[in-house]
């Protein structure tokens, strides 16, 4: 089981270019849950992740999680966070087991060859662990940047439109993988412009008009 | 410090996989070098004369040829992002980047220097004081230019910024460089110029990470 805590967006607002985007958003995402963030393109779905993330600065409002503002110890939020971006955040010179390697190395988590190979196949990528990144798809791509899902021991995952790029059978491995973390007492907090059909119930919260 | 040698090895990794764009730096110093003494003839005294004010121009230049991508491919592909979410002091990566940057960018310059310094016809003792001399300023000069890079990451034109940015700063450490050198062949001690090149080297490496961080948590908004 995760050792889970809650996370919550108190009174949060946010401007970007001098432009309001965001005002008094409000919400709290308990353990065992998600939420999906919905809304038209450019309305600050991403904006609103990525300061959660820390990111980027708040106008006005909190972050909390369990209970503590997220400012207040930083490096120990970071550690139950695992955000994935729009960007891929792989480097196309190396073969998709160095980039999960270097990125779990990065999570401190140091897992086993045998489990990053598995991470690897579980979506479908047997036999292109050792092939230079740059040969792959763009899906095939999403789909190494997705492995880290099934590596990360992170309560929290914060996911922006994780789906782009991806086949209906990549979905369904996807979609899977959410509903297990859900399952273990984990909470999703996610955007997406393509339906996501999950097991577990969950919220759904509509930015802008 | 885990995510300290990760991000160590995998520049250096990708760098084998980019190894063009690690040999332009030497070849541009090779280049440099071999220049003037066609520019200003094949009289040996006054190319041993110059010769140490040569090559530490021409590393200076070489070494703020490379600093283009020191970040840029970082921010690019989205690795940047992640490494400021990970646990780990987003200070200690930069200095990882900063020490794999010296490693394939500095050090061979260092050891071109040898080699340039016996082609100028450099006697030995002064040629192993102009190599000392580059082994602690390029260090330096890589702390220095990341900062600029940071400072200047994502801005349009950001490669002659880095340039305005970083050659005033680079000026006390090519001063004291060719001091040494000078002052050796003028028959006088070299201890002082080596003791200021290390005075400047410590707080650099402290300093700097500490500033490009900052600067690249801007870059990240």
């Amino acid at each position: 089981m995760h050792p889970c805590q809650l996370l919550e967006v108190k009174n949060v607002s946010l401007s970007r270019g001098g432009k309001q985007l965001l005002k008094a958003i409000n919400f709290s995402l308990k353990p065992g849950k998600w939420i999906h963030i919905q809304g038209d393109n450019g309305i600050g779905k991403t904006t609103l992740l990525r300061a959660i993330c820390s990111l980027i600065p708040l106008d006005e409002g909190q972050i909390c999680w369990a209970g503590q503002d997220t400012k207040d110890d930083l490096p120990m939020f970071l550690q139950n966070i695992l955000f994935m971006g729009h960007k891929l955040a792989l480097k196309d010179e190396l073969s998709p087991l160095e980039n999960l390697l270097f990125e779990t190395q990065l999570m401190q988590t140091n897992p086993q060859e045998e489990e990053l190979l598995e991470a690897l196949n579980y979506f479908g990528l047997k036999g292109r662990e050792h092939v230079p990144l740059v040969t792959l798809s763009q899906g095939q791509k999403r789909r190494v940047s997705l492995a880290k899902l099934k590596l990360s021991p992170a309560p929290l995952w914060i996911l922006d439109e994780p789906l782009v790029a991806l086949d209906v059978q990549s979905i369904k491995w996807v979609t899977q993988l959410m509903d297990q973390h859900i399952e273990l007492g984990g909470s999703i907090l996610f955007t997406s412009h393509q339906p996501l059909e999950l097991l577990h119930s969950g919220d759904e919260l509509g930015l802008g008009g | 410090m885990s995510g300290f040698g990760a991000i160590l090895r995998r520049d250096l990794k990708v760098a084998m996989q980019r190894k063009v764009e690690v040999l332009s730096g030497l070849f541009f110093y090779l280049v440099v070098a071999t220049l003037f003494p066609l520019a200003l003839g094949s009289d040996l005294d006054m190319l041993r004369t110059l010769a140490p004010g040569i090559l530490w121009v021409g590393a200076l230049l070489s070494s703020m040829l490379t600093l283009g991508r020191l970040f840029e491919a970082d921010w690019q592909d989205g690795t940047l992002e992640q490494m400021a979410l990970t646990p780990n002091n987003l200070s200690l990566l930069v200095l990882a980047k900063i020490l794999a940057h010296w490693i394939l960018c500095g050090m061979p310059l260092v050891l071109m220097s040898t080699v340039l310094g016996i082609l100028f016809d450099l006697p030995f003792d002064i040629c192993l004081v102009l190599v000392g001399t580059l082994l602690a300023g390029t260090p330096i000069l890589s702390c220095l230019g990341a900062i600029a890079c940071a400072l200047t990451l994502g801005l349009r034109g950001g490669g002659v910024l880095i340039s305005l940015l970083v050659l005033p700063l680079y000026v006390p450490v090519l001063v004291f460089g060719t001091g040494a050198v000078e002052s050796l062949a003028s028959g006088l001690g070299v201890q002082a110029y080596f003791s200021i090149l290390l005075a400047m080297l410590l707080p650099a490496l402290f300093f700097s990470p500490w500033a490009c961080a900052a600067a690249l948590r801007v870059a990240l908004e």
